[in-house]
């Protein structure tokens, strides 16, 4: 058994094996994939509710789940529902499979479904994430599964509830206009880093959950199905394929995503987005791709043509 | 010429209260009302009713759009109502806090009608914004200050220019000079005076300060009540008054 | 030639609320006919009702009964009857007042309280406001008053910004309620001249003139107005 935390240095190393069964298969103990039948079945008809209206929020009965609030209660309950046996699942942390939720949230499925796991993209048929979007361009039979800590675009904006349903069905949105303007207005530069608000198929305003701004334009017109589940605030909403995706912006100042201007330290990608890791104490620094699989497999590359 | 807003048996009661009782008035482009008043005599809920914030038991209101299109305010979809609530009304409140929003710039409070109407360049927005501040007297290099840094009479030039950015064909003024220093209001008055003239719009001005409404209003209607009890050219309702309540209210002001 | 203004019955009396409901009458049947270029002075002794016929005429005073018939856009209409919009309308366009005190408006400058008549009537900016100075001027309004709002002027400086105020636009039916009482006899024979030019022009002028000589050298005839005897 190989251990499922990737090192820089074994990453991508060639013949790696990445698709794999865990040990143990399916504890018969749990129903399959955790949650009941019924469970499952609400929350589908929430999901195909979602993907009939892009972008707008679906609320449902979110359950109680084994890890808490903030660890992807809601991505885990859409991931579980459409879940069947013969998936591969791949689950992401801010672009690693190698994180604690990450190898948590697979060991999960892994145990009460007993669904292959893998942590190549190009491989997973469900691929969970938390607040990225793999590099490689996801393809039609691909489900993305985003965990959500806010499904409301407007809040912070409009406190109460009721007005932001409201602003949604007349769909007025100067208000996150207004938030764009101030934010250009006071720091220079549209200020979103991430979780920046994107307006679906031309009608919902729609929190990307926080994804930084560099992946928000593979949002639009993507050929996998997106998913978004946000447990605590018991909300689900999706974008279909191929549903056109655009970022807020001004005509005079237009979304423009933002990357490190560096190469990736292990792959020397220019093109993935980086994370910047703090190496020592005295100020060294380096940055590396923050997709895991993406990176090893640029290194694999990168390796080969040596 | 027709009117623009056209009220007729407005009546809404709270409980046994009539704040409301068979309320009938037109309002014509260009023209200023003022609709003053004791303290529940019913003029907020008039304001209220005339401008589709409150549903009147009976009686309709009547608003004619720029194309001559009338529609009946009260049967409009809340997204109908909105949208000429943004396009062609403008609400200034007693409180700037009711009009304005505290947590954002200036720039912001007054781009935000803008924006609402689709303008979507930021160099755009902020000129506008900037070219307000300054119609209504305030120092445009304060564009990216909060609301909350001004002060109270600032904050309602502010409220101001937030409403007529989008030149707007009506404006409801429910006491905008009302928790001002005399001095502030007298200011404010004279930039709403010049504003309404510059624009050609029309208002309904809901006050009881008596020397606003001769200062801004072409014609005054005074309520009591619930109901209208005169109305007519502004300095002949002050000067003639024919009314009992009305001879008081011009009395007590005199007296003052 | 028919004439611009006719006043025909007119009565006015006035309750007093707030005194019990006591009423007293003013006017009673008063009629009274005007010609272009014609100008009437009111005359009576103090307390007659010369200015409440004045002030009925102009629209300030709502009639009791009778007509107050103006030409106005080429028909004659009826004051006394006529809703708000339209006294307005006849205000602007055919009927001047020179009220014995000027309302002052807050900051509003002398120079665009006098050009405000000419801007209504769809003057540009730059054209009303040099028609006023030229005005201000002949009333001998120093220049420097010119931009200050007028709450601060003495009573004759308040008295001449209104009159240039009626004067600067041609009216058909021009009032004038004690036009020179606190000015000076240079002032008074430049007010006589404007009355004399507005004549010429075709406005009739109706008016109290406390002013003898003023009052002989414009008045074309006096129409009496006599005090009624209190309601028995």
């Amino acid at each position: 058994m190989r251990d499922p935390v990737r090192s820089p240095e074994g990453a991508g190393a060639p013949g790696a094996e990445h698709r794999r069964r865990e040990p143990e298969g399916r504890d018969p103990h749990y129903n399959f994939a955790y949650l009941d039948e019924a469970t499952k079945r609400m929350i589908r008809r929430a999901i195909l509710k979602a993907i009939a209206i892009p972008g707008h929020q679906i609320p449902f009965g979110a359950r109680e789940m084994p890890l808490p609030y903030g660890w992807g209660t809601g991505g885990i309950q859409v991931t579980a529902s459409i879940l069947g046996p013969s998936d591969v699942l791949k689950v992401i942390d801010q672009g690693a499979d190698d994180t604690t939720n990450a190898v948590s949230i697979r060991r999960f499925f892994a145990r009460t479904a007993g669904v292959a796991t893998t942590t190549r993209t190009a491989e997973a048929t469900v691929i969970q994430t938390r607040h990225r979007i793999p590099e490689r361009p996801l393809r039609e039979d691909q489900i993305l599964v985003f965990q959500v800590p806010m499904p409301e675009p407007l809040f912070r904006l409009e406190p109460r509830l009721a007005e932001t349903r409201r602003l949604h069905a007349l769909a007025d949105y100067s208000l996150a206009q207004v938030k764009l303007y101030e934010d250009i207005a006071q720091q220079g530069e549209s200020a979103s880093s991430y979780n920046h608000p994107v307006l679906v198929n031309g009608r919902y305003l729609m929190s990307p959950s926080p994804i930084p701004g560099f992946d928000n334009p593979k949002l639009d017109r993507n050929p996998a199905l997106l998913l978004f589940g946000a447990g605590r605030e018991k909300k689900i909403y999706a974008v279909p394929p191929y549903t056109p995706v655009k970022s807020l912006d001004f005509d005079d100042h237009p979304f423009a995503p933002m990357r490190a201007p560096h190469p990736c330290a292990l792959c020397g990608s220019t093109t993935h987005y980086l994370d910047e890791i703090v190496t020592d104490d005295r100020g060294g620094r380096m940055f590396v791709c923050s997709d895991t699989d993406a990176c090893a497999e640029a290194a694999g590359r990168a390796g080969a043509a040596r | 010429m027709s009117p623009l807003l056209e009220a007729e048996g407005l009546t809404l009661r709270f409980g046994a209260l009539r704040a409301l009782d068979g309320v009938s008035l037109a309002l014509w482009p260009g023209e200023v009302v003022a609709v003053v008043g004791e303290s529940g005599s019913g003029k907020s809920s008039l304001l209220r009713a005339l401008s589709g914030l409150a549903r009147p038991e009976a009686g309709r209101v009547l608003y004619r759009d720029a194309a001559g299109a009338a529609c009946d305010v009260h049967a409009l979809s809340e997204a109908e109502r909105r949208r000429i609530a943004r396009s062609d009304w403008g609400h200034v409140h007693q409180n700037p806090r009711d009009g304005l929003r505290m947590g954002v710039s200036a720039g912001a409070n007054i781009g935000e009608r803008l924006m609402a109407a689709g303008a979507r360049h930021y160099g755009g927005i902020r000129a506008a914004a900037a070219e307000w501040m300054a119609r209504v007297e305030l120092d445009p290099a304060r564009i990216d200050d909060l609301p909350r840094h001004f002060s109270g009479g600032m904050q309602q030039r502010l409220q101001i220019a937030r409403c007529l950015v989008t030149r707007p064909r009506l404006v409801f003024m429910d006491e905008p000079t009302g928790g001002l220093d005399v001095s502030v209001q007298a200011r404010l008055l004279d930039l709403i005076r010049a504003l309404v003239e510059e624009l050609g719009l029309a208002v309904l001005l809901v006050t009881h300060d008596i020397a606003a409404a001769r200062l801004l209003a072409h014609r005054i209607v005074v309520m009591r009540q619930g109901r209208i009890v005169e109305e007519g050219l502004a300095d002949r309702v002050l000067d003639d008054p024919q009314h009992p309540y009305t001879q008081l209210l011009v009395a007590s002001v005199l007296a003052a | 030639m028919s004439p611009v203004l006719v006043v025909e019955g007119l009565c006015k009396g006035f309750t007093l609320h707030l005194q019990g409901g006591v009423s007293f009458p003013v006017l009673r049947g008063e009629s009274l006919a005007l010609m272009p270029g014609e100008c009437v002075a009111l005359a009576g002794p103090s307390g007659a009702g010369k200015s409440t016929l004045l002030r009925c005429v102009a629209g300030n005073y709502g009639a009791g009964a009778g007509r107050i018939l103006i030409r106005h856009r080429g028909a004659m209409r009826d004051l006394a009857a006529a809703d708000a919009r339209l006294v307005r309308e006849i205000r602007t366009e055919t009927l001047g007042h020179v009220s014995q005190f000027l309302r002052v408006i807050p900051r509003v400058p002398a120079l665009d309280i006098v050009a405000a008549p000419l801007l209504a009537r769809g003057a540009g900016r730059a054209e009303a406001r040099a028609r006023a100075a030229a005005l201000l001027a002949r009333l001998n309004l120093p220049e420097r008053l010119h931009h200050l709002p007028p709450a601060t002027f003495s009573g004759g400086e308040q008295q001449r910004v209104n009159l240039a105020r009626g004067f600067v636009a041609p009216n058909a039916v021009l009032l004038l309620d004690e036009p020179t009482a606190s000015l000076d006899a240079a002032n008074r024979a430049v007010v006589a001249a404007l009355i004399r030019e507005a004549k010429a022009a075709g406005t009739a002028i109706l008016g109290i003139f406390h002013d003898s000589e003023l009052r002989d050298r414009v008045a074309d005839r006096l129409h009496a107005v006599d005090p009624l005897e209190p309601a028995a």
